[in-house]
């Protein structure tokens, strides 16, 4: 089932939570939602679930205007932040609740709905537990019960919020590789929401990057780490430094001087780039500033470097340095962005 | 050497002789202030054998008397049950304008005197009012009759399933209510599978205060019944009657049955407690 929505807005007393929010969601495609928190990523998830309404615009299901249409109508299935699980209720039943409150015309008679639970647990690999309730099971298994109970209903698409959120390092791995497999499998439209970064990289087929109520960019990994299009999604994905710099007749300077890159059209603005795409330099136009640190990331070293500023605070950037690099702290050292872009302001 | 030899104790703990002492004093204090009247009125109760004891509770005004606070309660508690729950769920599963004062307006009956509540009825449904006797022009009797006790009575009980519930609902959020909607089932199915089982002991627990409390009320009750006998005196107001007739025999039976229905209350709460943990005894007051 495709998603489309066109123009969403939506208001909380005023405070605007989600402003003009237009994206296609293909069938079968898996999104994610990637934002700081209070970026609008969850009410939209909200919005597209039905479980609130947009102030102003419109969402449609396929063909169908589902704009108007309750949660119940919807038919989507949704995985919570804290899986909401039914306490009371066993996890069989949790997973058949879906089913067992549809009204009596719909209704499978008890005997299907055991055999679907059954087949359900299969699904999710947690066979065996059907008589166990949500406080005797671990945090990944309750949330694959969640996913089991969404999709017992046979969602039109589905919808997860912060799916890994509250699971602890290695089961969140374990279970994002998991997902992924199970999207491929049932091939449903899916959707969730992540303030992970990693977790939307390596999973989305798109990435949805969201700030302040709006869309900053929609693409690929590759698209938004490699060609970021604002300077948000450019800081938010990955590490990153910013500088202040200028373009005149070609060249960009930086404090007034050349810094040895060239750039078309005259502006003002901040020069972006990644500590992974800096090359350390001798020549006379270049950036330079002075190591205030080093620290080891796992294969590499990112080395802290401060420009100074006329007497204000100084222009902190981090650069990547090869391991047999001689670095010294408090040595000056020039240095140039390879791939870098330009945000004029 | 001997520094080693001192035996661990948890920096949180105290010394024999100051456990000693406080232990003590809250024994004495509840053995005087608690335990010794509790036994005194079975002792009294009992004093001139079990068949003193039996014609006292027989006796047609003390029976309708236990009858009276029998029927209050059974209407009084229901209610509460449903206004309290109403209540609880609007306070805590949705947001919208006065809530802190609603929930001030509930706590009300906590708050002011018993006997306000009484007179508030008395000048609502009073002759001087306007509704007392346009409703007596159709025959019906609020004050001095059971009506007027059973409004007394909600009033002053309404806080206690209310009370216990918001705070429990509050914790809980919406999001088992939101994971029923989105699975396709209605709001009714909602409340009934979803909302309910959840606060289960929470109400029972509510229900049981507001009933004890719905049978012993006197002050309200005392300013709207009249003390007609056998017709609007409830157990408490009976009790109060007889010890002014210096009946002590028979005021202590009555009063024996009054501490009962306490003592079952305090088993009950405290089984609640035991099977359930906090969870049950969700709101204190």
């Amino acid at each position: 089932m495709e998603v489309r929505i066109n123009n969403i807005r939506k208001e909380f007393d005023r405070f605007a939570a989600l402003h003009d929010v237009s994206l296609d969601i293909a069938s079968g495609e898996l999104i994610a939602l990637l934002g700081p928190s209070g970026s609008g990523k969850t009410t939209l998830l909200r919005l597209i679930a039905g479980l609130d309404f947009p102030t102003d615009g419109k969402i449609f299901f396929g063909e169908e205007d589902a704009s108007h249409h309750s949660v119940q109508e919807r038919h989507v299935g949704f995985v919570f932040q804290h899986y909401a699980l039914f306490r009371h209720m066993t996890v069989a039943q949790n997973i058949g609740f879906g089913l067992k409150v549809r009204p009596s015309a719909t209704r499978p008679p008890k005997a299907e709905i055991k055999k679907r639970v059954s087949d359900l647990l299969d699904m999710v690999q947690l066979s065996g537990l059907e008589n166990r309730y949500p406080n005797q099971l671990s945090g990944g298994q309750r949330q694959r019960v969640a996913l089991a109970r969404a999709m017992a209903i046979e969602p039109r698409i589905l919808l997860l919020d912060e799916p890994f959120g509250a699971l602890d390092a290695k089961v969140r791995k374990e279970l994002r590789r998991w997902l992924r497999e199970f999207h491929d499998r049932t091939g449903h439209t899916t959707v969730f929401v992540t303030h992970d970064q990693e977790e939307a990289l390596e999973l989305a087929d798109r990435v949805v990057v969201m700030s302040q109520g709006k869309i900053e960019q929609v693409g690929s990994a590759d698209d938004v780490y490699d060609r970021p299009q604002s300077p948000f999604v450019f800081s938010f994905i990955g590490e990153s430094s910013h500088l202040p710099v200028e373009v005149k007749d070609g060249a960009v300077l930086f404090q007034g001087e050349p810094i040895g890159l060239s750039e078309g059209e005259n502006t003002t603005g901040d020069l972006f780039f990644r500590p992974e795409d800096v090359v350390l330099t001798d020549e006379q136009h270049a950036l330079s500033g002075k190591v205030t640190a080093c620290r080891r990331l796992a294969g590499t070293r990112i080395a802290e470097i401060d420009i100074a500023n006329n007497g204000h605070a100084p222009f902190h950037v981090e650069v990547e340095v090869p391991l047999h690099a001689p670095i010294e702290l408090g040595a000056e050292t020039r240095f140039r962005p390879t791939r870098w872009k330009i945000f004029s302001k | 050497m001997s520094d080693n030899r001192r035996t661990f104790r948890n920096p949180a703990d105290e010394g024999f002789a100051t456990k000693l002492v406080l232990v003590g004093l809250s024994l004495v204090f509840l053995a005087f202030f608690l335990f010794l009247p509790l036994v005194s009125v079975f002792v009294e109760a009992f004093r001139e054998g079990w068949v003193t004891y039996e014609e006292a509770l027989t006796e047609p005004d003390a029976w309708a008397a236990i009858q009276l606070t029998l029927t209050v309660a059974a209407i009084a508690v229901p209610l509460n049950l449903v206004f309290g729950l109403a209540a609880a769920w609007a306070i805590a599963k949705f947001e919208f304008k006065g809530k802190a004062f609603l929930i001030t307006l509930i706590d009300l009956p906590f708050s002011i005197s018993p006997v306000i509540s009484g007179l508030v009825y008395v000048l609502l449904f009073g002759s001087g009012s306007l509704l007392g006797p346009f409703l007596k022009s159709y025959g019906i009797e609020i004050l001095f009759a059971v009506p007027g006790i059973v409004l007394a009575t909600v009033f002053v009980t309404f806080p206690f399933v209310a009370r216990e519930l918001i705070p429990l609902m509050q914790d809980q959020g919406t999001g088992d209510e939101e994971a029923a909607l989105s699975l396709g089932a209605s709001g009714w199915q909602t409340f009934w599978y979803v909302t309910l089982p959840n606060v289960k002991w929470g109400l029972l627990y509510g229900v049981l205060l507001c009933n004890a409390r719905a049978m012993g009320e006197f002050g309200a009750v005392s300013v709207v019944s009249g003390r007609i006998r056998g017709l609007t005196n409830t157990m408490p107001l009976h009790v109060e009657i007889l010890y002014n007739e210096y009946n002590m025999v028979a005021a202590f039976a009555v009063a024996s049955l009054l501490a009962l229905l306490a003592l079952v209350t305090l088993a009950l709460k405290t089984l609640l407690e035991l099977r359930f943990g906090a969870g049950a005894a969700g709101g204190r007051h």
